[in-house]
């Protein structure tokens, strides 16, 4: 390196020897606190490898001294949150259903925490606000299924609706078509009394006493003479503005031809009961409860 | 590896070197009018930083009771009869402008006052000098003592170490006073003691104290020559009418010893006041000459002015050979003309209309503030719900803060679609059409409201509802407006 040691005039620092079109680098050394840092953080990171999870091995990877792993700092994590919930979600076990909704905090517990099990668990069917869908029950307006109280909301989410468990609601729409018990005329026929019963338009050349006499054989003993409904059953109040299928002519034919049975699943056993009761509470809470 | 050349072996001797090693300033003790103010302001400043965490103000049952507070864990901001909310930072911004504003309006006047006198470098940097002449001695004694380098004698090394240790007593403190703000002061320093204060105090006083004890007690005067951009900033805004600590070459030139002078005197010759002793360099704080004219490095700090005031009055001459004067008066002294001091000019003006205009919108604000205030958030999902008996409902999400030290009833109307109706969930409401809350004090409260439209009365589109909340005590009364939407 002797031929290097050419020193630059401006700087009196030597340079490399290296030159470009006639503009030659300077040696100039990194700062001694730099180099020794740099070095440092090379020991520092040997030092990592041992004490941390660092290499892969063919089939797993090296595990470090202690045993670290972020999955476990999740679990403690995990734990500790549910230490810190734990007394207020306790609160929340012991507190009745009207108990919950009449104290504010409780309230806001319960809807913070329905909040989040609904969207995790409820929203792919019911809708992220429970708007529902067709053939979904809206869970904002007032007409409800199987009742919109909250012991009734509570029920029905422990144990769903035709789900297989013992205490579920059963009870379906009959498939009068597919089972051969009426015609398809008078089909059409009931399908328009039963537009006519909440307000909405018939078709042409509509024979009102017909329809009636159908429904009334055939209806009634599950949504009552006034086509009003039974809770019990799950049969809807078919003279409200309220459909779960859709009102059109030809939707009401399909449903009464072949029948309707919507599953909801029963949660109790998948969801810890404070939570089920903070759901039924937030459910409650979207304003449709009765 | 190549050795760098010392610049003595370059070719150009003359041309300095692009990097220049610090050479170390040992300050020379002063005494004087600046040096007056400086420790006045020192002890005002410190006084301050360090104690407002233990003043007191009331503020009732259960609120903190300390007059300065930055209350993180629960979003507030306390500042003696103001308490701030989150989402009313932008004050911050208004100080903010306003201590910009202020600043360009000191440079204005007097140049870098602020760097001289009340920037947190030059104040701690103050005190560790004077904790250091203390203990090691003045100016030649240091020199002497650092000079003597390898031969440590064990008093030597009691003495540094006596100054580090009170160093860092000093720095420790001040990370100390600085997490005060964030906490109970008394309860903390009670913690801090026992070693229970949360983990995150520890740390901050660990920054803190590395940050004082390394800037002002080694960096010293490199943060305002190389790290600190306001000399560079400060510069583009001053200008010539400005008052900075000048040397006046006008009455100082030609610099000659005393005896000589006094000779050239006698023979009738021109020679300045200046006697070339050197004092004015001995205690600048950044160790420069500021007769070489105005530098970056000067901090204006002014102690030169009474260094060379001791030496004038010593030598019987008019003291202020150097003082707060600017170009132009040296100029018009030259000239024979007396000087003029213009501190109303254009940008002084703009400047103080600035912080008085700004100043004073936020005293508006601050004194019209609504200590009740509502939010609505629309639903989303759905925006509309028909019930059963074909009306519309809309769900609204209303935050309502109550920003005063005791509950609070509010009573909440609406003013929408016609005879469209208001519930609260969870709340009975007792006059229909008008829920009643309770607001409970200093907080936000949650509320799911709904509004009904009754069928009749469907509106055909989306309409503005305003809600309207009224504090039934005091007739408080805010309001917020969405929109009510048919599906
Ligand atoms: S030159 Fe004078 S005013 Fe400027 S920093 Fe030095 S002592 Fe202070
Ligand atoms: S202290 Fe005054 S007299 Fe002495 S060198 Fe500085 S300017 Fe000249």
């Amino acid at each position: 390196m002797a031929e290097h040691n050419e020193i630059d005039q401006v700087t009196g620092t030597a340079t490399t020897g290296h030159q470009w079109d006639g503009i030659k680098e300077l040696n100039t050394p990194l700062p001694r606190w730099w180099v020794i840092t740099f070095y440092l953080t090379i020991i520092w990171s040997i030092g990592y490898w041992i004490v941390y999870p660092a290499w892969p091995l063919l089939a797993s990877h090296t595990t470090g001294l202690f045993g670290y792993s972020s999955r476990a700092d999740v679990a403690v994590e995990l734990a500790n949150l549910e230490k810190i919930r734990g007394d207020k979600m306790v609160k929340l076990g012991a507190a009745s259903l009207v108990e919950i909704e009449k104290d504010p905090a409780l309230l806001a517990l319960a809807r913070a925490r329905g909040k989040t099990v609904f969207g995790d668990n409820c929203a792919p069917c019911h809708g992220s606000g429970g708007a529902g869908a067709k053939g979904y029950p809206n869970l904002n307006d007032d007409e409800w299924i199987w009742g919109g109280s909250l012991d009734k909301i509570l029920e029905t989410i422990q144990y769903g609706a035709r789900s297989g468990h013992a205490k579920a609601h059963e009870g379906a729409m009959l498939a009068f078509g597919k089972d051969g018990v009426l015609k398809k005329e008078e089909i059409v026929t009931v399908a328009n009394y039963v537009r006519a019963l909440s307000g909405l338009s018939t078709g042409k050349g509509y024979d009102a006493k017909a329809g009636a006499k159908i429904f009334a054989d055939n209806c009634v003993a599950c949504h009552g003479d006034a086509g009003k409904g039974n809770q019990e059953l799950g049969a809807p109040n078919l003279t409200d503005k309220i459909w779960l299928y859709g009102s059109d002519e030809a939707t009401l034919v399909e449903t009464i031809s072949n029948g309707r049975a919507g599953v909801m699943p029963a949660w109790v056993g998948r969801l810890d009961p404070s939570t089920i009761k903070a759901l039924a509470v937030y459910v409650h809470s979207l304003g449709g409860g009765q | 590896m190549n050795k760098p050349v010392p610049p003595t072996e370059l070719q150009y001797e003359q041309d300095a070197p692009l990097y220049a090693a610090r050479k170390k300033v040992y300050p020379q003790k002063v005494s004087g009018t600046f040096r007056r103010i400086k420790w006045g302001l020192m002890a005002f400043c410190l006084g301050v930083y360090y104690l407002l965490p233990f003043v007191r103000w009331n503020r009732g049952l259960g609120a903190p009771d300390q007059a300065v507070l930055i209350d993180l864990p629960n979003s507030r901001f306390y500042f003696f009869f103001i308490e701030l909310w989150p989402q009313e930072v932008y004050y911050f911004t208004g100080l903010l402008i306003v201590a910009a504003l202020t600043l360009f309006l000191m440079n204005s006047l007097g140049g870098r006052i602020w760097c001289g006198y009340l920037c947190p470098q030059t104040v701690w940097t103050d005190l560790f000098y004077a904790v250091e002449r203390m203990i090691e001695g003045d100016r030649r004694e240091r020199m002497r003592k650092d000079a003597a380098g390898g031969a440590v004698k064990l008093q030597r090394f009691a003495e540094i170490g006596l100054k580090h240790a009170i160093w860092l007593v000093i720095a420790w403190w001040t990370g100390g006073a600085w997490v005060l703000y964030f906490n109970d002061a008394p309860t903390l320093v009670k913690q801090l003691f026992f070693f229970q204060a949360p983990m995150l105090a520890y740390i901050w006083i660990a920054i803190l104290t590395a940050t004082t004890y390394v800037l002002a007690g080694f960096m010293r005067e490199q943060v305002c020559v190389y790290m600190c951009p306001w000399p560079r900033i400060q510069a583009a805004l001053t200008d010539e009418w400005a008052l900075n600590v000048t040397y006046k070459y006008d009455r100082g030139e030609k610099r000659t010893s005393l005896k000589k002078a006094k000779e050239l005197r006698a023979l009738g010759q021109q020679v300045g006041d200046c006697i070339d002793c050197y004092q004015c360099v001995a205690v600048c704080p950044t160790g420069i000459d500021i007769r070489d004219g105005a530098q970056l490095e000067c901090i204006q700090c002014g102690l030169c002015i009474d260094a060379c005031d001791t030496v004038m009055k010593k030598i019987g001459r008019e003291t202020r050979l150097i003082g707060y004067d600017n170009d132009i008066n040296i100029h018009r002294r030259q000239a024979g003309k007396s000087p003029i001091y213009r501190f109303v000019r254009p940008r002084t003006v703009v400047y103080s209309a600035l912080i008085t205009t700004v100043g004073a919108i936020m005293l508006y604000a601050m004194l019209t503030r609504s200590l009740l205030d509502i939010n609505v958030l629309h639903d989303r999902n759905p925006v509309a719900i028909k019930l059963s008996d074909g009306s519309i409902r809309n769900a609204y999400t209303v935050r309502l803060l109550n920003k005063r030290g005791f509950d609070r009833v509010i009573a909440i109307d609406i003013d929408g679609p016609t005879n469209a109706t208001v519930h609260v969930v969870g709340a009975d409401s007792v006059t229909p059409d008008r829920p009643m809350i309770i607001l409970g004090r200093d907080q936000t409260t949650e509320l799911r409201l709904l509004v009904t439209a009754p069928a009749e009365n469907n509106p055909e589109k989306s309409i503005p509802v305003w809600f309207r909340v009224t504090d039934i005590g005091l007739g408080e009364v805010t309001s917020a407006t969405d929109n009510f939407v048919s599906p």
